[in-house]
Order: structure tokens, then C-alpha cells, then sequence
């Protein structure tokens, strides 16, 4: 390799990435059959081959182009989460898209570049870099929402993301001017140095609070919730569980480095705003989800629920609170491809139902689908031992040892309503009459299933490993 | 009055003026060439501040693009202009008495406006005289700013990808044109029959 390359070395793995998505995309365009699933495949071996880039990097932070893109421990570590979302969402996609007619090369060439964004998003070290990935990401996404074109839910749903998210973009873009305006300079070391110097002021604040917006909008957090449930329920199903994994991964990898990097010396002033922005967020996933009956719309609300969850380890503000949140997203991710695998094998001859008076009696039919979906929903409430309860074990130690008791404490019961409504699921799949039994579970959705599953219950067992990469890539970051 | 001078007050209210006429004509098609009068004149404006770059992008951009965009909308949405100005008596008060109010806070805001003196500090640097425009921004967008540059690239490949993916429909059964085929016809595809005169077919 010539050496001038050479210094590019730590972001071979999104360049790759983007230069394989150019090339599955003509393979697509040029390579003949149009409704096969070999491009999807190909990416997510593309998928793969990237996260073993990234595991072959060397340990240790770099700065590029100006420092505008950083890469260190906890960017690789979110990488690797990132592209895991994304690939095994990938695998759940195939059979829905052939049901729905719309297996098209573009699908996976999209999510790629998506992923492409999200990963750059991790690594962002400027406004301008992250606002320009930030928006590949969402780009991306805007369009996979409305994929099912003929359908006029997914339709409604790809506007309202693209509107609301165009809104929420142009809220955080004028925050950035704002602070770019009152400190003179784009990149985060800077911003920390003159505000370590020259002390918060009013017209900065303002600019945070708008940034903050336009991630809590990406977040899916409240007061910016709203687009969620009709984004979930529209879009085709395996984009719901794309959009609910890997995005959130990358928004709050970018969260975490904006205030951690940028904004330690303002750091009462944001973290009034993310405790704000957790407690909302905390109590409407737990209420707001009680009376819903899709369980695409369920699910909305129990991410928004978790998101509220993850931000008490980023209200902390600490070290430790910072690897709850890693530890969480983690879980999260784990948890939540592992539900959608279940909600897409709600199929019968007549295509994928969402309503869940369907699962009734789910146990006499299908027992293994029954325990597992169970068991996921036990873990989201957070009942030990299962992967859940660590993930809020995390956050909450890290919120107890930064002071914030109170904070602890209405997670823990907030946890305790919202685990009224996944109960609710499972006394309906194990206790009432049986519906009319579903399809057979596809190969490709019992091998998600499977791996998730595996995880959420065994997690226990080498929770340290979790726990020392997460310190680690935490510890990277102050 | 300089030449330069004298350009600057054409542009300008020849910019004024079409920006005026761009929101009181009732052609909307008309509406939209005022609109590109504008943008060519403050194009004008731009190449008198010494931003050649700035003013041909304007040019290619806004009316190449743009307005030619604005123009295909106007045209083919056909929107009722008369019926959306009813009731325009009937909104006026209400309208006016929130033009007034915002009037009156924006000529408080600006009236309180100061510029920090320390803010001359942040502006960038001069582009050295013997440098355009275009060449300066040439050196720093592949090098420095490359990445930002790349990354663009890719959104907008992104949106290509989306647009065409979202809106092509193959349709069966439309012929289309091959001229490939066409020409490589030879003359056994076609079959000559003479018709004797006042027989028919």
C-alpha cells in the first residue's frame, strides 16, 4: 500500500463500504435478474467483511482530515453494533419483500449506504461532519420507509419521516450555526477549548438546545416522538426493524460524543435537557403503549421507552453512565431484531398480520415461537436473568453513583407499567383460545431468532466480556 | 459615478423591481421569468463584489435548475390562483395586524442589533488577489475538504438511487424504440407485393 494511502487506513472500513454498495449497485443495475435475493446476500457478506475491517484496527484514537472524522475505541465499538444491526436486519428482510413483490437490488444498496452514514456518524468529530452523515443516514432511511410504494401506509409513512425529519435537520443545522457562530470554530475540540475558556453564554445555549432537538428528534425521544408510532406501523416490516436497531446505535453514538466531546464544560446546561428529554421518554413508553393494538405500533412505543432508559446513562454524565448506555444499545439491538424475527413470522396464506389479538393462543400452535417471543418480551421488561435486566442494571447503577436517585427510581417504575403491556402479549399467547395457526417460521428468520434469542437468555453467562469492551471503548472518550 | 457604480443601481433595482413583480403578477408563468430576471441580476451583483464563482453557480443552479423546475411545476399543477385569492378581504385585518406585529419586533431586534468588535477577528482570510474565485475554492474542496465532498456525493447518490427507485414503474407491454434493431433490419423482414392497379388487395 503507498504510503500516502496508508494514513486513510483507519476509515478503510466505511470506504470499502461505500464502494462495495457501489458496486452490488451495479451488479443490480447490470446483472440481469431483478427479483432474486443475491444482492442482499452479497451485502450482508459486504456487511460482514466490513465489521472484520473494523475489528482488525489497531486499538487507539486517530484524527482525520483536519479532525474531522475520529476514530477510537468507542466509534469501533459502536461500528461493530451498527453493522450487526444492520446485517441481521438485512437477513429478516427476504421473505417479507418477496411476499410484498418488491425484492429489488436497491433495498440492500440503500441499506448499505445507510449503514455507510451511521457509521460516519460514530466517528463524527465536526458539525459539518456529523450533520453530512446524519443526513446520508436519514436519506437513506426516508426513502427504505416508503420502499412498499403501492401500499399507501408505507407511502404515508416515508413523507411524514422525510417532512418531519427534513424539520428536525433544519433545527439541528441552526444549532450548529449558532454555535459555530459563538464559538468561532466547527470542530469539538475547539468548541470544549473556548467554552472551557470563555465560559457559557446564552446565544450558545440556545444553539445547544437546538441540536439537542434535532437529535432527540432522531432519537425518536419526546417531545419528538410523534412521527414514530405512524413510521413504524407504515413501513414495511423488516425496514421497521432496520430503522428501530442500527439508526438508534448511531444517534446515540453521535449524542454521546457531541456532549461528551464538545460540551463538557456546559454540562449542568445539556443534561437538564437529556434528563428533560428521559423522563418524557421513560413515561410515555410505558403508558402510551398500554392501549395499542398493532404490535408494530407496540413496539414504537417501547423503543421510545428504552431510548428514554438509555439517555438516564447519558444524563449521568459519567464515564461509567456512558458504558451503561453501550451496554444497553447493545442488548437493545440484540433484543429487538429478535421481537421483529417473531413479528414476521405473523404470516398467514393471506400475508403478515400485525394485530395482536393474533398471536392468541400462539403456545398450542407454535410452543418454541411462543417461549421465545416470551422470553425477548420478558427481557425488554427487564426481569433477570435475561439480557434486559442487565442493560437496565447498567444505567441505573451509573444514574445512583452521579446522584441521580430520583432518576433511578422512576425508571425502575416505569419499567414496572411497561411490563403490564408485554405481560398482557404473553397471557395471550399462553392463556387464551387459540387463533388460526400461522405459516411455518421461514429458515432465515428461525437463524435470527436463534442467535438472538441464544443471546438474551445466555447473556449472563460472559456479561463480562460486554462489560470490559464497553469500559474500555468508554474510557476512550474522556 | 464610476461604471461600477452605475451597474450596481441597475442590478439592483432591476433586482427589486422583478422580485416585486414575482409575487403581484397573476401569471404565475409570468411569475416565474420575473423570477429568473432576479436571479440573473443579483448574479450581476455578485460578479460586481468580486464572486465570479458565486454568480455563475447562481446562474446555472437557480435558473438552469431551479426555476426550469418551478416553471414544469407552474405548468402542470394548473393551480387555481383566483380561487386561493378569495377571501382575501375577509383574512386582510387579521393578516395585517400580524404583519404589523412582526414588523414592529423585527424593527426592535434589528434597532438593538450590535456586532461584537471581536467578531472582525473571525473573519477568514482574503483570497490573495492573483487567485479566482473558482481556483481558490478548487484548492481546498479536493484537498482539505474532501471528505465533505466525497460525503455529498454519496447523499446525492442516495437520492438518485431513491428517486428512481421510488417513482419507475416498468410498464408491460409499451413498445418502446430500439434503433439498434432497426437499423440491423435487413430486407427479408419486409415483403413487397405488387398490387395490380384497380384490383385491391
Amino acid at each position: 500500500m503507498p504510503p500516502a494511502l496508508a494514513i486513510y487506513a483507519p476509515i478503510f472500513p466505511e470506504i470499502f463500504l461505500a464502494l462495495a454498495a457501489m458496486a452490488l449497485l451495479m451488479y443490480g443495475v447490470f446483472g440481469g435478474d431483478r427479483e432474486s435475493e443475491v444482492p442482499g446476500w452479497l451485502a450482508v457478506l459486504i456487511l460482514a467483511a466490513t465489521g472484520a475491517l473494523v475489528l482488525m484496527q489497531a486499538p487507539g484514537a486517530v484524527q482525520l482530515f483536519d479532525g474531522a472524522v475520529i476514530v477510537d475505541d468507542f466509534a469501533r465499538f459502536m461500528k461493530l453494533l451498527i453493522l450487526g444491526g444492520s446485517g441481521f436486519a438485512l437477513i429478516l428482510s427476504f421473505d417479507y419483500l418477496r411476499d410484498a413483490k418488491i425484492l429489488k437490488f436497491e433495498f440492500p444498496v440503500i441499506a448499505l449506504l445507510s449503514t455507510v452514514g451511521m457509521m460516519l456518524m460514530a466517528s463524527a468529530n465536526n458539525l459539518i461532519s456529523l450533520y453530512m452523515a446524519l443526513e446520508l443516514q436519514s436519506l437513506a432511511l426516508y426513502v427504505l420507509c416508503a420502499f412498499r410504494r403501492d401500499s399507501v401506509l408505507s407511502a404515508e409513512a416515508g413523507l411524514k419521516y422525510f417532512v418531519l425529519g427534513a424539520l428536525s435537520s433544519g433545527l439541528l443545522l441552526y444549532g450548529c450555526s449558532l454555535v459555530y457562530g459563538f464559538t468561532g470554530t466547527m470542530s469539538f475540540a475547539g468548541i470544549a477549548s473556548v467554552l472551557q475558556t470563555s465560559g457559557s453564554n446564552i446565544g450558545l445555549v440556545f444553539g445547544l438546545v437546538f441540536i439537542l432537538c434535532g437529535v432527540a428528534f432522531k432519537l425518536s425521544a419526546v417531545p419528538f416522538h410523534m412521527w414514530t408510532p405512524d413510521v413504524y406501523q407504515g413501513a414495511p416490516t423488516p425496514v421497521t426493524a432496520f430503522l428501530a436497531a442500527a439508526p438508534k446505535v448511531a444517534a446515540f453514538a453521535m449524542l454521546i460524543r457531541l456532549v461528551e466531546d464538545a460540551f463538557p464544560a456546559v454540562a449542568t446546561d445539556w443534561k437538564q435537557i437529556v434528563i428533560a428529554v428521559s423522563v418524557g421518554s421513560m413515561l410515555l413508553g410505558a403508558f402510551a403503549a398500554i392501549g395499542q393494538t398493532n404490535i408494530k405500533r407496540l413496539m414504537a412505543y417501547s423503543s421510545i421507552g428504552h431510548v428514554g432508559y438509555a439517555l438516564v446513562g447519558i444524563a449521568a454524565g459519567t464515564p461509567e453512565g456512558v458504558k451503561g448506555v453501550m451496554i444497553y444499545l447493545a442488548i437493545y439491538v440484540v433484543m429487538t431484531l429478535g421481537t421483529f424475527a417473531c413479528i414476521l413470522a405473523m404470516r398467514r396464506k393471506g400475508g403478515h398480520v400485525e394485530d395482536i389479538a393474533e398471536l392468541s393462543g400462539l403456545s398450542r400452535h407454535q410452543p418454541m415461537l411462543a417461549f421465545m417471543l416470551a422470553m425477548l418480551l420478558f427481557s425488554m421488561a427487564g426481569i433477570p436473568p435475561l439480557a434486559g435486566f442487565f442493560a437496565k442494571y447498567f444505567v441505573f447503577t451509573a444514574a445512583i453513583q452521579a446522584g441521580l436517585f430520583w432518576l433511578a427510581v422512576l425508571g425502575v417504575l416505569t419499567s414496572v407499567v411497561s411490563t403490564f403491556y408485554y405481560l398482557a402479549i404473553i397471557s395471550k399467547m399462553y392463556f387464551q383460545e387459540p387463533a388460526a395457526n400461522f405459516e411455518p417460521m421461514p429458515g432465515k428468520l428461525r437463524f435470527v431468532l436463534a442467535v438472538t434469542g441464544v443471546i438474551t437468555l445466555f447473556l449472563f453467562i460472559p456479561i463480562n466480556l460486554l462489560v470490559t469492551a464497553a469500559e474500555a471503548a468508554a474510557r476512550s472518550l474522556f | 459615478m464610476s461604471i461600477a457604480t452605475a451597474f450596481f443601481y441597475i442590478f439592483a433595482v432591476v433586482t427589486i423591481a422583478s422580485a416585486i413583480m414575482v409575487i403581484t403578477v397573476r401569471n404565475p408563468v409570468h411569475a416565474v421569468l420575473f423570477l429568473i430576471l432576479a436571479f440573473f441580476n443579483a448574479a450581476g451583483l455578485f460578479v460586481l463584489l468580486g464572486a465570479e464563482f458565486i454568480a455563475m453557480i447562481l446562474v446555472i443552479v437557480y435558473v438552469g435548475a431551479v426555476a426550469v423546475l418551478f416553471l414544469f411545476v407552474v405548468m402542470m399543477l394548473d393551480v387555481d390562483f383566483a380561487e386561493l385569492r378569495a377571501g382575501y378581504a375577509k383574512y386582510l385585518p387579521v393578516g395585517g395586524l400580524i404583519g404589523a406585529i412582526l414588523l414592529a419586533e423585527l424593527l426592535l431586534v434589528v434597532s438593538a442589533w450590535t456586532i461584537a468588535p471581536e467578531s472582525a477577528l473571525r473573519i477568514g482570510e482574503r483570497i490573495p488577489g492573483d487567485v479566482t474565485n473558482a481556483e481558490a475554492i478548487g484548492r481546498v474542496l479536493y484537498t482539505r475538504y474532501v471528505y465533505f465532498f466525497e460525503l455529498s456525493g454519496l447523499v446525492l447518490l442516495v437520492a438518485m438511487i431513491g428517486a428512481i427507485v421510488l417513482t419507475l414503474r416498468h410498464r408491460e407491454g409499451v413498445k418502446r424504440q430500439n434503433i439498434g434493431d432497426q437499423v440491423a433490419r435487413d430486407r427479408t423482414a419486409i415483403e413487397i407485393k405488387k398490387v395490380e392497379t384497380g384490383r385491391g388487395i
